[in-house]
């Protein structure tokens, strides 16, 4: 059989989301939020609700997000995604909000808002984007680079004595009694974005039955920022973030 | 056992080369162009179109949602 016989419209398996938008993404080749953006427009897209969902984008790669997936999105401050995902929550209470967020946008400067909307139990998704550095910036260290880290203002890696320790905050919110779905997930293997998907699923689900704020941490990768190929730099958080970042569902209610 | 073959449709233009697709892949079907796309990229194609199953692995690990994956029973068609 040829190969333009495969090629069919009714043999079709797996094909973009109507949901993601003709732009070509701005993303270094092989970021992960590429994937994270496709995991998510497949999800509105399957649960249909486009019309009701509203993403908060943070400042960061993926504050231009808004063109890439065709939903109603908002830009906050830097950090404050989850400050203002609460004052559109509480002005439309059945939309389906949720922030997208880096680790220096909510692990830095936005530290206080999350953990205080994570504690009120705010109703909205939180999207957590982990990759260890500030990747938009030049690869500075962030509070999440793990130790012996290289980035760019630590090149001989994190040290305890100099930098402290990197900080885990995804366990920090998992104690929050106003969170009642908290893991950490990542995209680097087809099971990985499946598993990641289901994640985020149960998160708009979540939000659906009011049960609270549902925060997904993913793991990822900052190709560039870490001067490594997209594969290696796979291989790479295989190796060093995983031990230090488990992936895991922290508390399921 | 009904064998199921599977080919990949790949947009050259948005292709980044990333070669995350190339390392999903379970039989080894995809590979990196030695020509580049109008960016510059080597871009994947199937460099060995008959081992494709259409598992969609490529797809779904694809940042930018450059491959379209279709699948086709053959021993169905007979």
């Amino acid at each position: 059989m040829d190969v333009k016989d495969i090629i069919k419209e009714e043999n079709l398996v797996y094909g973009k989301t109507k949901l993601l938008t003709d732009n070509i993404m701005h993303y270094c080749p092989g970021c992960t939020h590429g994937v994270v953006h496709k995991v998510l427009a497949e999800v509105i897209d399957e649960m249909g609700i486009q019309e009701k969902t509203i993403g908060v984008a943070p400042v960061g790669c993926s504050v231009l997000a808004y063109n890439y997936i065709d939903i109603d999105w908002h830009e906050a401050a830097h950090g404050r995604a989850p400050a203002l995902a609460t004052a559109i929550n509480r002005l439309y209470p059945d939309k389906y909000v949720f922030t997208y967020q880096g680790d220096g946008d909510l692990a830095s400067i936005g530290t206080a808002e999350i953990i205080h909307a994570c504690n009120r139990g705010e109703n909205i998704v939180v999207i957590f984007i982990n990759n260890g550095i500030y990747g938009m910036t030049g690869g500075q260290m962030a509070p999440t680079s793990i130790l012996d880290m290289p980035t760019s203002t630590t090149p001989y890696g994190r040290k305890v004595e100099l930098n402290g320790y990197p900080l885990k905050i995804t366990d920090l919110i998992a104690q929050l009694p106003g969170t009642c779905y908290v893991t950490r997930q990542s995209g680097h293997t087809p099971a990985a974005v499946r598993k990641l998907k289901k994640a985020i699923t149960k998160a708009f689900e979540n939000v659906g039955k009011k049960k609270g704020t549902s925060f997904i941490e993913v793991v990822s990768t900052c190709n560039s920022g870490w001067k490594l190929s997209p594969v290696k730099a796979n291989e790479w958080m295989v190796e060093h973030m995983f031990p230090f970042y488990p992936i895991g569902d922290f508390k399921d209610e | 056992m009904a064998k199921v073959r599977g080919a990949i449709v790949v947009d050259v233009e948005k292709c980044k080369g990333c070669g995350l697709c190339v390392v999903a892949c379970p039989s080894k079907v995809i590979d990196l162009a030695k020509e580049v796309n109008g960016k510059g990229y080597n871009y994947a194609y199937m460099a060995n179109p008959d081992a494709c199953i259409g598992c969609a692995n490529c797809a779904i690990v694809c940042p930018d949602t450059v491959i379209t994956v279709y699948k086709v029973n053959t021993e169905a068609n007979v």
